[in-house]
C-alpha cells in the first residue's frame, strides 16, 4: 500500500479514537493535541496492526510521536 | 521552581486534593504490631488484614520462625556479599533444593526479591533481535525486565488467546521468541487460560515464562499454581515466583528444566550485582515451603474463604473483578478514586485493612479495593468481614 492510501486507511482507523473531533495534521501529536493515553494508545495501536496485518513494538512507538511519524512507520512496517 | 521534579507536580497536586478532604492516607499505613497471619494494631486499633497477600498465613508459623531464630545464631545477620562471590551459604541451596523439590523441576535460582527476579530473568534472555510477547495487563516487574533488555516488546490485550496469536504470527522468521504470562493476575484476581495459550506459544515456537506470584502454595494439586491446576506445567520454560505472598518473608525466584539454566547465575546482572537474602529469611523460605508442600488442607480452607467472600459481597451489592472467585484475591471496584479513599478509610475504621489500587497500577483506570485472603482466616472473620463492608458502603454511599 502507497503512502496516500495508507493515509486514507489510517484516517478510519482513527475516528473513533478521536471522541473529541480534533482537526488532524500530520504535525498532531498523539499525546499532546490529540490527548491519547496510555490506554487509548494501547487500544489504537492494536487496530492499526490488525488492519495492517504488522507490528509496531514498544520500541518502535517510542519513536512515533505524531501522525506523519506513524503513517511513515507504517509504510516501511509493510515492506 | 522549575527544575527535575516538576513532572511530578500533577501527581502532588492529585494528591494534595485528596488528602485535603480529610481522608487518612492510604498509602502511610503503620502496622504498630502484627498480632498473627490475620491481625495487627493500627493506629492504636485491632484490625483484621484483608490486604497483605499472606495467603498461607505461613508468616508466624513456628517452625519457620524457629528456623530464622537458628540461622540468625548460626550464621549472623546477613551476607554482605553476591551470591556469586560470598553470599552463597548453606541456606540459599537450601532454599534452592526445597524449590527443585516443590516444582518438581531441575533447577532453581533464587533472587533478593520478585521484582528481581523477573526483571533478571527478561531481560537476560531476550536480547537485540527477540521477540517479547507479553500480556498487556503484567506486573510492573515485567513491564521493567523489559525496558532494561534490548528484545522488541510487543504487547496484546489482556487473556485475549486471538490477539496473542496474532502477534506471535507476525514475529520475522528465525527471531526469538518469549511469551510472558501470569497466573493470577493481582489487581482483579482473574486467571490466564494458560492451556490454551501455552499452546499457541508452543504451536508458534515461543518460549513461555509464567509469573506464579500470587498462584503458589495455592493454586494447583500441589500448591504449584495455575500452570499445574490447567495440566500444563510441563510446557511451561520458566516459572517465576517470590517468597513475600505464600511463602511469608522475601525473595523472589525462577525455577527452569532448561539444561543451560545454571549459565543464569553468571550473566544475570539483577542476580551478579546485588547481596543475596539474609540467612534467616533463605531459611525461614526454606522451612516454609517445605511445609507448603503438605498443605492441602488450609488449600481447601482458603477456598473456602474466597467464595464465601465472593458470595458476601456480591450479594451485599457490590461490583467485583471476577463473577466467579478465581483465586484467593476479590476485587472490589470503586466509582472514581475519591469514594475509593472514603470506603478504605471506613473500612480502616471498622477495622479492617485492604489494598487501596489506583492507576497507573489497575487496568483501565479503575480505582480498586483488594481483598487477599489468607488460610488463617476464620469463617467468622469472613462474616465479619462481610459485615464490615455493608456497613462502610452504606455509609460511603457505594450501596444503596
Amino acid at each position: 500500500m502507497d503512502r496516500a492510501a495508507t493515509a486514507e486507511k489510517i484516517a478510519e482507523l482513527i475516528a473513533p479514537f478521536n471522541k473529541k473531533g480534533i482537526e488532524i495534521t500530520e504535525a498532531s501529536t498523539f499525546a499532546g493535541d490529540l490527548e491519547f493515553d496510555s490506554l487509548t494508545v494501547m487500544d489504537f495501536v492494536a487496530e492499526i496492526e490488525d488492519a495492517f496485518d504488522i507490528i509496531i513494538s514498544m520500541n518502535q512507538q517510542a519513536e512515533i510521536e505524531n501522525y506523519g511519524q506513524l503513517i511513515d512507520a507504517v509504510v516501511k512496517l509493510q515492506g | 521552581m522549575t527544575d527535575l521534579f516538576s513532572k511530578f507536580d500533577p501527581l502532588i497536586e492529585q494528591r494534595r486534593a485528596l488528602l485535603s478532604t480529610g481522608v487518612t492516607d492510604p498509602f502511610n499505613l503503620v502496622m504498630e504490631k502484627v498480632l498473627s497471619p490475620t491481625e495487627a494494631i493500627c493506629n492504636g486499633k485491632p484490625t483484621i488484614l484483608l490486604g497483605t497477600y499472606n495467603y498461607m498465613g505461613m508468616t508466624f508459623d513456628p517452625d519457620v520462625i524457629e528456623a530464622g531464630k537458628q540461622a540468625l545464631d548460626d550464621f549472623g545477620s546477613g551476607t554482605t556479599g553476591s551470591r556469586v562471590l560470598n553470599g552463597t551459604y548453606a541456606g540459599h541451596r537450601l532454599v534452592e533444593d526445597a524449590l527443585k523439590e516443590f516444582y518438581g523441576m531441575d533447577h532453581a535460582m533464587v533472587f533478593s526479591t520478585g521484582y528481581q527476579a523477573n526483571l533478571g530473568i527478561i531481560s537476560t534472555i531476550a536480547g537485540k533481535g527477540d521477540y517479547i510477547v507479553l500480556d498487556i495487563d503484567s506486573h510492573a516487574s515485567i513491564w521493567d525486565g523489559c525496558k532494561m533488555g534490548d528484545a522488541e516488546v510487543v504487547p496484546f490485550k489482556h487473556n485475549d488467546i486471538e490477539a496473542m496469536e496474532k502477534r506471535l504470527k507476525r514475529i520475522p522468521e528465525g527471531a526469538g521468541k518469549l511469551v510472558v504470562l501470569e497466573g493470577v493476575y493481582s489487581m482483579l484476581g482473574d486467571i490466564a487460560p494458560l492451556k490454551e495459550m501455552i499452546k499457541v506459544a508452543k504451536d508458534n515456537g515461543a518460549m513461555v515464562l509464567v509469573d506464579e506470584a500470587h498462584s503458589m502454595g495455592f493454586i494447583g494439586e500441589h500448591g504449584r499454581g495455575v500452570a499445574e491446576a490447567q495440566g500444563v506445567l510441563d510446557q511451561v520454560d520458566f516459572v517465576i515466583g517470590t517468597f513475600s505472598k505464600s511463602v511469608g518473608t522475601v525473595g523472589g525466584f525462577c525455577v527452569s528444566n532448561h539444561p543451560k539454566f545454571e549459565i543464569m547465575r553468571l550473566v544475570c546482572r539483577p542476580y551478579v550485582f546485588t547481596a543475596s537474602l539474609p540467612p534467616s529469611v533463605v531459611h525461614t523460605a526454606a522451612t516454609s515451603i517445605r511445609k507448603l508442600m503438605h498443605a492441602g488442607n488450609k488449600r481447601a480452607h482458603l477456598w473456602e474463604n474466597s467464595k464465601v467472600l465472593h458470595k458476601g459481597l456480591t450479594d451485599a451489592g457490590f461490583q467485583l473483578g471476577t463473577k466467579e472467585p478465581e483465586s484467593a484475591i476479590i476485587s472490589v471496584i470503586m466509582p472514581d478514586l475519591e469514594r475509593g479513599a472514603m470506603m478504605w478509610e471506613a473500612l480502616l475504621h471498622e477495622g479492617l485493612y485492604v489494598n487501596l489500587a489506583r492507576p497507573p497500577a489497575t487496568p483501565a483506570n479503575m480505582t480498586l479495593l483488594r481483598c487477599s485472603l489468607c488460610a488463617e482466616h476464620s469463617a467468622e472473620q469472613v462474616q465479619k468481614i462481610i459485615g464490615m463492608f455493608t456497613r462502610a458502603g452504606k455509609a460511603v454511599g457505594i450501596l444503596g
